[in-house]
């Protein structure tokens, strides 16, 4: 074989990378919270500045804990379904108000609704560092060991919802 | 109707692609004049039907017809109308549409200045491209029809990207294009000689002015997005490593050396294989980069439409072009030797050095862009890599090349005598190396290993630049003058001088600080003052923004006033920067909005950044000089 086919082959190694690159999604960062200790916090409440809410709000059940703000039209988006999943009971949902004018957040959960068992006041995002935020909407599932087992970033849906988390739910539970 | 039209015309222009594509190469085969002569017209008719879709979906932006759903997606009513245009090719869809104007226009150019070629090789280069085309077309009709209509159609479209809604980004992509598709026809030559068989020097006279070209055109779209992205992006950068620009400065490199290689290939006979290599490379590259770019393959600050089944279809069509190419290159390759020989000191060394260097340039930058991919290929993790790697990594190809330029360009071809080599360059390199010691430590007051090196360099190779166009003006009556060769050569150095200059004294010099400012608090950067007077807002056409009016001093006395800008539009509701820019012709000062930290508080990031314009206007330079070069008589006139 002469050196002039050299090149040809290291083509074709690289057409092999491309095809099975083709198959992943590059947006899909695994989060190093996933199997790990969920972290623990504790911070005010948006309803009420003296009362300190965190991780005890959940502690012992499977949950959600989303992040969101009024800023974030994603939020919006996901805010419907997230009222349908705590109307039927589904999952305990603690909201993570995150980077957020309390003012606003507030009308924002009296005129759309208040999906949340309880609702944290990260106005400086200093929780939304320990979970890792880098945008909102993010969700994390929390099983009853307080380990993060998924996590979604984009606006949830009853699509994602049945297709990553539920399964999950489920076999967390017969653990 | 209209898009229907244009519709229609993109389904001709492929029917004529295919016949451009398929009976000259037959005809030139067989020795059949007829078929061979089919090439130029069907050319001409393909770039009259893709002008004719072009000019369709252009009017269906101009009417705002949100039916098609392409302008649906990318454009409103209240759009300003120079961006309605520039919409056209602000996605997917219609920037291929664009490519393809393009390619059409190169294959025209290239048959009305191929005449003078021998009739087979100008039918198979014809040929070549034709079948590109075809490629590029079929992609368009199958995967990114910009004409498909949406039924209902939308009362109002989605609005441009807003990035894109800036004079910057409506020129640099046709620019870049022109460079990309353009080194399609230094590919189509290539292998319309290895088609022949026939790989004397000449194929390598007739390609070097496209060459010069397309080069000239990519040089100046990079240099136009660099410059966008610096006052648009609003973090004061210049170049950032994201995958879209490596994918421009990857062929960039390889075209800088094929320029080089081919130099030396007219002139001596030499690097024939390697030339050859380096063509099929730059096109190669410049068509991963679209792969890399449409395929949603990388992550990317500009990802474009990115769809599974485009990035199949392109990575087919990459795999069918560059596999051919190659096999062909294999077969064709071991039959080229060249007898002639060179000194170790001689033009050639220091060409061949040059393409080496290059070379490794855009090897390091393939790297750092794909690596990424391949370990999450092989399962072994995600990692990113950023910047820092690329600005050290490059260093290692770059630098031995700024310092080896002013030695190559004026040593002789076959072999140089050392002595009248050192006594024409003695100058030059004192001067530079007190200017390299000087310059940092009295005007910047600072010293620094790598800031003298870079300085030595820049002015090492400026100098060594005008050495030859002094001479010639200084000349004794009836000497010969420079030739345009020469002058774009020397030009184009001195632009790398400049260039040089501008990043080593950024890398070195800026000064940054990012503050937290309510109105009227004044901030010191850099020697500087910069009051924040006030914030205020501002409606625009489809967007609404604060303006922060910052005024500058120094010293007390005024120099100026910018307004930086955080604009959110409307449509889309995401926010934008628009930095305010004190422009000056030795520095910027760079002033960007944050964000809002409270009632009247801003964060702002506030940047001094000594000789930034050096950065661009050295591109531009450079681009001058391949512009220069090209007026050269031996071109004129054909072969």
């Amino acid at each position: 074989m002469s050196k002039f086919t050299l090149p040809l082959l290291g083509f074709a190694l690289l057409v092999g990378v491309f095809v099975i690159g083709l198959t992943m999604d590059p947006s899909r960062i695994p989060s190093p919270l996933l199997q790990q200790a969920a972290p623990e916090f504790s911070i005010p409440s948006l309803h009420d500045p003296d009362v300190l809410v965190g991780s005890d709000n959940y502690r012992n059940q499977v949950a959600l804990v989303n992040i969101w703000a009024t800023w974030c039209p994603g939020c919006r988006q996901e805010h419907g379904f997230l009222l349908e999943l705590a109307k039927e009971g589904a999952i305990p949902i603690f909201g993570l108000n995150w980077r957020d004018d309390r003012v606003e957040a507030l009308r924002w959960l009296q005129t759309l609704g208040d999906p949340y068992i309880a609702s944290g006041f990260d106005a400086d995002g200093r929780v939304g560092i320990d979970w890792g935020a880098y945008g909102a909407p993010e969700t994390f599932l929390i099983d009853s060991d307080g380990t993060v087992i998924h996590k979604h970033i984009a606006p949830l849906t009853r699509e994602i919802w049945e297709r990553d988390f539920l399964p999950l739910i489920a076999g967390s539970g017969a653990k | 109707m209209i898009p229907e039209i244009g519709h229609f015309a993109l389904i001709l222009a492929l029917s004529l692609a295919l016949c451009q594509g398929i009976l000259p190469l037959i005809g030139a085969h067989r020795g059949n004049v007829a078929m061979m002569s089919v090439a130029r017209a069907a050319a001409d008719g393909q770039l009259l039907f893709i002008a004719i879709a072009f000019a369709c979906l252009t009017w269906s932006f101009l009417q705002s017809d949100f039916s098609v759903a392409y302008v649906a997606s990318h454009s409103q009513l209240a759009l300003p109308t120079v961006y309605k245009i520039s919409a056209v090719w602000g996605a997917h869809e219609g920037s291929l549409l664009l490519w393809v104007l393009l390619m059409a226009g190169w294959t025209v150019a290239v048959g009305r200045f191929s005449r003078d070629l021998p009739a087979e090789f100008a039918a198979r280069v014809l040929g070549v491209l034709g079948l590109l085309s075809t490629g590029f077309l079929l992609f368009t009709l199958l995967t990114s029809n910009p004409f498909l209509r949406l039924t209902p159609a939308p009362v109002d479209g989605a609005d441009l990207n807003p990035l894109l809604q800036d004079p910057g980004l409506a020129i640099h992509p046709p620019l870049l294009y022109v460079g990309y598709v353009g080194f399609s026809v230094a590919f189509a030559f290539a292998i319309a000689a290895m088609l022949s068989g026939d790989l004397d020097q000449r194929w390598a006279r007739w390609t070097r002015p496209w060459t010069t070209v397309a080069w000239l055109f990519l040089t100046i779209g990079i240099a136009l997005g660099s410059w966008w992205a610096y006052y648009e992006l609003g973090w004061g950068g210049w170049w950032f490593w994201d995958p879209v620009e490596n994918a421009s400065i990857m062929p960039w490199f390889m075209g800088t050396a094929l320029i080089h290689s081919l130099a030396v290939t007219e002139k001596r006979g030499l690097f024939k294989s390697w030339t050859l290599l380096l063509a099929i490379s730059a096109f190669s590259l410049s068509l991963l980069g679209t792969f890399l770019v449409r395929s949603g393959i990388l992550v990317s600050v500009h990802a474009f439409a990115t769809d599974p089944t485009r990035g199949y279809f392109i990575l087919a069509f990459l795999g069918i072009v560059i596999v051919g190419a190659l096999v062909l290159y294999a077969i064709r390759a071991p039959q080229l030797d060249s007898q002639a020989g060179f000194h170790l000191l001689s033009r050639e060394t220091f060409l061949l050095l040059n393409n080496v260097l290059l070379v490794v340039a855009a090897a390091i930058v393939f790297y750092g862009t794909l690596t990424p991919l391949l370990y999450d290929v092989l399962r072994l993790g995600k990692i990113s890599i950023g910047p820092p790697w690329f600005e050290f990594a490059m260093l290692l190809p770059l630098l031995p090349i700024s310092l080896l330029i002013a030695v190559g360009m004026h040593s002789a071809w076959r072999a140089q005598a050392p002595k009248p080599l050192l006594q024409r360059l003695r100058l030059p390199a004192l001067l530079a190396i007190a200017i390299g010691i000087l310059v940092p430590g009295l005007i910047y007051g600072r010293f620094g290993l790598l800031v003298s090196i870079g300085t030595m360099a820049a002015f090492w190779i400026m100098f060594a630049s005008l050495q030859e166009p002094w001479r010639s003006f200084r000349r004794a009556k009836g000497t010969p003058a420079i030739t345009r060769a020469m002058l774009g050569m020397s030009v184009a150095h001195f632009g790398v001088g400049i260039f040089a200059l501008g990043i080593t004294l950024v890398s070195a010099f800026t000064v940054e600080s990012d503050q937290a400012m309510q109105t009227g608090a004044t901030v010191q950067n850099a020697g500087y003052s910069f009051e924040l007077r006030e914030l205020r807002d501002v409606q625009g056409p489809n967007y609404q923004a604060i303006e922060g009016r910052v005024e500058i001093r120094k010293d007390g006395e005024f120099v100026g006033e910018v307004r930086p800008q955080k604009r959110q539009y409307l449509v889309q509701q995401n926010w934008m920067t628009e930095a305010g820019i004190d422009a000056h012709w030795n520095r910027d000062l760079f002033i960007a909005l944050g964000d809002q930290l409270g009632n009247d508080t801003w964060s702002v990031r506030i940047q001094y950044k000594p000789m930034i314009r050096f950065i661009w206007l050295g591109a531009f330079i450079m681009a001058l000089g391949g512009l220069i070069a090209i007026t050269d008589r031996r071109y004129r006139g054909g072969a």
